[in-house]
């Protein structure tokens, strides 16, 4: 078996004669892990999306079709590490040709090893031209973009060091052959998988931003409507996602929006005040539960159209901010919703 | 019920990507070999059918280097994998109830996606992999394939008695197939019915569906009626059904499988209640004999839990003294190298470095190439909690004790250990909680065991040393908790009587000292007993008096355990 060896570029990975994934805004209910996945579009600062639950609830699904949605970005033309032409890596002087791809979404399977997702010396050049030339992992490719581990509690453990340090860094390097590469890899983590399978290891649960619980839904028209929609989609997905494209549009315009008010969009003093108190009094580790929470806070905000972040936002995505983060008894995931709910209540009244 | 299996079979070869596949439990033979066979003659000719090897590891599964192929051409020569060479057909996968986790959740995602994702050894290639799995099951007490493969594939045959297919017009069915329409009422029917039968998930559903179109399509018919919707039902829904539902006026016993098709055929526009009881009634037919009569809820779900702990405990099984992979580092201090992985790394340059310096060995490996052997951990601990849930213990605080308990799950937890989990009551022990390391999983157990009965302390204790030697032999690192108020009254034999019990109990404490467990005995007794630190003794283990539970002072106990041990 004689295949040719070739690291595809993002948009030729993206549309290959496969389905196009199901579309992000045919998903039926679900709505916490939407308004996180959205969140994480808008603000990609708020530190990636866990997503934990039942079976067959569309996990993946969801994560997938984020990528359709996603309004495009800038890159310095032809650069493997999407380089940002404002900061354009490796630094370049004179006119930079800039170009517009979409986001990428990147998907790091099981079973990957790791030349593939730090990136190696590419070979074919090698061994063509003799050249000593990087050719990119996952890593690069998911630079300013996602990169989305399905079953993340199944990862190998030399990986979950790998993206960890990666992640604390904000960039990836590689010595192979002689050559050392190091570029920047700054992307949004998204994980899922089913608790039932495995642990997540703490230091990685850390690391996401927002964690979010789904279940099945239970009641029937919503179950009806998730079926009848897969449906349509397994039987005719170019169909089915030209029919809702109209809805996929007003939700790109709406992360659009919330991105150009975002920076506009000042945590009043009451709000990090309310932030504090609550990670007080549910005991939440270190600092990064209060600025979870004020930047999911601001992206609820700009997301929801308004001018100004309050108590409300804050409260909205309190749960998925901290769930995660409670010095808690480990034994009880559902209790931890609860007690954030609790705490809400006690401090801010019904 | 070799009738469905047969049916099965046919809708499987109609529409295999829309079903996944079929999870086939039974021994090895003619039934087995028959179905298969059916189900390869009525595919398409040429269709592509992989036996995927046992243990296979990700290079076979998933594709990556060939490394002869490599070396020969002196430049990187990639190999697919089954599941890759399987694009368009069937994988069988042979002993499908001992595969690991991490396998089965890269099968998922072939199913899922429908293409292979490689991203290894320098290869980055999404081959289609469209294909139907057909998971092979001999059928073991307590062994089953993990859920999240067999959630997703349609159908799952118990297979005893070989069967004849009938004929039938498998290709034009599958021509057929695009075209079957469903009515909106039994779409609604199949959700309904799922629903009532306590299936979650969705692909259910929609697994049924399909199930239904595919046999609409094989009786030559463009709509999907009530009985194709009942026989999907049967061999969708009734497997994975985990309650009763609650349905009118219940006969004692539902009536046998309905051989309905006729007179159900001439119901032209069935109501949607009188649909969803037709597809309950079906799925009721499929329900395991036996189980019907004590099926409930709660019975269910513990079988589920059970298999699922036994999924996580194999994991660890199958990586028992062997490598479980390899990884780039420096070859020092006690670090194995992994030779054809590190073969496997150097093979692409070889003409490269040959071409830099003439001179020199034959193949040349550099620093960069070294891959390591990556072995389970041999630290790892398993705490083996043995809990005294008789009717004495249950009187002091059995709550309490199961409180404690959760406590030290979570420091287990916080330690990355695994946690097993026996209760002993009445006449025996048994094991509630095969080792794991999901919480979730330990917690219900906990949470289910119920108080009550005699306390077969010897019972309970042997338990624990069988599990703590099993445990030994898979490289793992055991200890005991024993929490009891020392009330041994039930001897090995199971006869009464505390001088017998307390004999017995004796007995076993000296193995287990023999075996050098370490063992830490928290007495839950009101008022510490002086047998209870005997017994101790006699293990060789600690002696925690505990009349106050007192979470701080347990843990801390368990963790001096363990650094002894």
């Amino acid at each position: 078996m004689d295949l040719p060896l070739r690291t595809p570029p993002v948009a030729e990975a993206a549309a290959p004669a496969r389905r196009p994934p199901f579309p992000f805004a045919a998903i039926v209910a679900q709505e916490e892990m939407k308004r996180a996945l959205l969140i994480a579009a808008v603000d990609p600062g708020v530190g990636g999306v866990l997503v934990f639950g039942d079976r067959g609830t569309g996990k993946s699904t969801a994560v997938r079709a984020l990528a359709a949605l996603l309004p495009p970005m800038l890159v310095v033309a032809g650069s493997p590490y999407n380089a940002d032409p404002r900061q354009p890596f490796p630094p370049q002087s004179g006119p930079i040709e800039v170009a517009e791809v979409p986001v990428p979404v990147v998907d790091l399977p099981l079973g990957a090893t790791e030349d593939r997702v730090a990136g190696a010396l590419d070979i074919e050049r090698a061994l063509a031209h003799g050249e000593k030339a990087f050719e990119p992992g996952l890593l690069a490719r998911a630079h300013r973009g996602f990169l989305y581990i399905d079953e993340v509690n199944l990862l190998e453990d030399h990986l979950v060091d790998l993206l960890l340090d990666v992640a604390a860094s904000g960039e990836n390097v590689v010595e192979r052959e002689g050559i050392s590469i190091r570029h920047p890899a700054r992307f949004v983590l998204v994980g899922s998988g089913n608790p039932e399978e495995g642990e997540l290891r703490p230091q990685l649960l850390d690391r996401f931003g927002l964690s979010v619980e789904v279940r099945t839904p239970t009641d029937l028209p919503t179950r009806i409507e998730v079926v009848k929609r897969r449906d349509a989609y397994d039987r005719d997905p170019a169909g089915f996602c030209a029919r809702w494209e109209k809805p996929a549009v007003a939700i790109r315009k709406q992360i659009l929006a919330a991105r150009k008010r975002l920076p506009r969009l000042k945590v009043p003093d009451a709000v990090l005040e309310d932030a504090a108190k609550l990670c007080l009094a549910l005991g939440t580790d270190g600092l990064r539960g209060e600025l979870t929470l004020m930047r999911a806070a601001r992206a609820e905000a700009a997301l929801t159209g308004a001018s100004r972040v309050d108590r409300a936002h804050l409260r909205a995505i309190a749960a998925p901010a901290l769930r995660h983060r409670m010095r808690r008894n480990p034994l009880d995931e559902a209790v931890a919703t609860i007690r954030v709910e609790r705490a809400l209540t006690e401090l801010f009244g019904p | 019920m070799s009738e469905d299996a047969a049916r099965a079979v046919a809708l499987l070869a109609v529409d295999p990507l829309g079903l996944g596949g079929a999870v086939l439990r039974g021994p090895p033979g003619p039934a087995r070999d028959g179905w298969l066979a059916a189900l390869r003659a009525n595919l398409p000719p040429g269709t592509p059918w992989r036996r995927l090897p046992l243990n296979a590891p990700d290079g076979a599964l998933l594709g990556g280097l060939d490394l002869t192929a490599t070396l020969a051409a002196g430049r990187p020569i990639a190999q697919k994998g089954v599941l890759a060479e399987a694009d368009g057909g069937i994988v069988l996968l042979p002993m499908a109830e001992r595969i690991a986790t991490d396998v089965a959740a890269k099968l998922a995602a072939v199913l899922d996606t429908r293409q292979v994702a490689v991203r290894r050894d320098g290869l980055s290639l999404d081959l289609p992999a469209r294909l139907a799995l057909v998971a092979l099951d001999e059928g073991l007490e307590g062994e089953a394939v993990p859920p999240p493969l067999a959630e997703r594939l349609a159908f799952r045959l118990d297979l005893a008695l070989p069967f004849t297919l009938p004929p039938a017009e498998i290709q034009a069915a599958r021509a057929r197939l695009p075209a079957v329409r469903v009515p909106d009422a039994i779409l609604e029917a199949l959700v309904g019915g799922a629903l009532a039968l306590g299936i979650g998930s969705l692909r259910a559903p929609l697994f049924a569906l399909n199930a239904a179109r595919a046999a609409a399509a094989l009786a030559g018919r463009d709509e999907v009626l009530a009985e194709d919707a009942a026989l999907a039902a049967r061999l969708v829904l009734g497997h994975r059904a985990t309650r009763l539902p609650e349905a009118p006026a219940e006969p004692e016993t539902p009536p046998p499988p309905p051989d309905q098709e006729q007179d159900q055929a001439e119901t032209a526009a069935p109501d949607p209640a009188q649909l969803q009881e037709l597809i309950l009634e079906a799925a009721r037919a499929s329900l395991p004999a036996g189980l019907l009569a004590g099926l409930s809820g709660e019975a269910r779900e513990a079988a589920r839990r059970a298999a699922a702990g036994r999924a996580g405990a194999r994991r660890k099984a199958e990586a028992r003294g062997r490598p479980i992979g390899s990884r780039p580092g420096a070859l020092r201090g006690a670090a194995r190298l992994a030779l054809v992985d590190t073969l496997r790394a150097a093979a692409p340059w070889q003409r490269l470095r040959r071409q830099g310096a003439p001179a020199g060995p034959l193949i040349r490996v550099r620093r960069e190439d070294i891959r390591l052997k990556r072995f389970q951990a041999r630290t790892e601990t398993t705490a083996i909690f043995a809990v005294d849930a008789s009717g004495s213990a249950a009187l002091n605080r059995l709550a309490e004790a199961k409180g404690a308990v959760e406590l030290l799950l979570a420091d287990c937890y916080v330690r990355r250990d695994q946690v097993a989990v026996i209760g002993f009551r009445g006449r025996a022990a048994e094991l509630l909680l095969p080792p794991t390391s999901s919480l979730v999983r330990a917690k219900r157990s906990l949470a289910g065991l119920p108080g009550g009965g005699a306390t077969p302390l010897a019972a309970g204790m042997e338990a624990a040393l069988a599990l703590a030697e099993d445990q030994r032999r898979r490289g793992r690192t055991p200890l005991m908790v024993l929490l009891t108020d020392g009330r041994a009254n039930i001897a090995r034999d199971g006869s009464q009587g505390r001088p017998g019990a307390e004999a017995d109990a004796d007995l076993v404490a000296q193995q287990i000292r023999a075996a050098g467990l370490p063992a830490l005995l928290v007495d839950t007794a009101p008022r510490p007993s002086a047998f209870g630190k005997q017994l101790a003794a006699a293990m060789g283990g600690r002696y925690l008096p505990l009349p106050v539970m007192d979470g701080a002072r347990l843990s801390a106990a368990v963790a001096g355990v363990r650094e002894a041990g």
